[in-house]
């Protein structure tokens, strides 16, 4: 019984997470879940940063962790306000239509 | 100890993972949501980075996710339709494709010679976060001050109701 984690299992973990963020952005047709998977990316990506922290014993990993909730909070704040402002015009939030750009 | 401790918690991450991808109804996404960040919170403290886990709860699991929650209850938001194609059938092998070159990579790359220890790096408290965010990264920090006012300054912006 080994009692340390390969820092392998931590990256690995993370590559999954990420890739399921993408695979919800992707095939998710509504606006606030695809919106939630951005973020799902967003924490794979910090949790990489934590890991490559630990890995060379450098704090700046942490930091920029710490920038990219802070980044993922203001995005939040705006980008929840486009969707209330694209419901209130459209009254709907499937992103299929909400297509006035495409052609 | 430290790889039942992470194993527990990277099961209950993937698997609320994937329930943010396969329900159908927003808030159910958005608890799932909040249980994967709970679960890295724990990972983040087993790397010793124990301001980013209380961040990551407070600003996370908090702040955001209770955002999420209020403008899915504001617009009233129900299940997702099932309309159009469905791209499940070209997207799940391409996934297992991309997640098995990455463990690829990882594995080629990252040979386990390091090994992850509760206690391992103890360079995470607040102190030395706050020594390096105002000593080296004094101007990213000052310049987020700006993001977050811009922000702030769209979001009523955008969400202002017009006056005739």
């Amino acid at each position: 019984m080994m009692s340390a984690v390969p820092i392998s299992w931590f990256l690995t973990l993370s590559a999954i997470l990420f890739a399921l963020g993408v695979a919800g952005f992707l095939f998710r047709r509504n606006i606030i879940t695809v919106f939630m998977s951005i973020e799902l990316m967003l924490n794979a990506v910090n949790l990489s940063f934590v890991t490559f922290s630990y890995q060379h014993k450098e704090v700046a990993g942490h930091l920029f962790t710490f920038f990219v909730m802070v980044v993922a909070a203001a995005e939040a704040a705006v980008g929840l306000a486009i969707i209330l402002t694209v419901f209130k015009g459209r009254s709907t939030l499937n992103i299929d239509d909400v297509n006035s750009m495409k052609n | 100890m430290d790889v039942i401790l992470f194993l527990i918690f990277a099961v209950v991450a993937v698997v609320c993972a994937i329930n943010v991808v396969v329900q159908t109804h927003p808030i159910s996404s958005a608890l799932s949501l909040v249980g994967v960040m709970g679960s890295l919170a724990v990972l983040y403290l087993l790397l010793g980075a124990e301001f980013i886990a209380a961040a990551q709860v407070i600003v996370y699991a908090g702040a955001i996710m209770v955002l999420f929650v209020f403008v899915i209850m504001l617009l009233n938001a129900g299940a997702e339709t099932k309309k159009g194609r469905s791209y499940l059938i070209p997207g799940a092998p391409l996934l297992i494709v991309f997640l098995g070159l990455m463990a690829f990579f990882v594995q080629r790359i990252f040979p386990d010679n390091t090994m992850v220890r509760f206690g391992g790096f103890t360079g995470g408290g607040p102190k030395e976060i706050g020594t390096a965010l105002f000593t080296t990264y004094l101007l990213p920090f000052e310049v987020t001050s700006i993001l977050i006012l811009v922000a702030i300054i769209g979001a009523i912006v955008l969400a202002r109701k017009e006056i005739e």
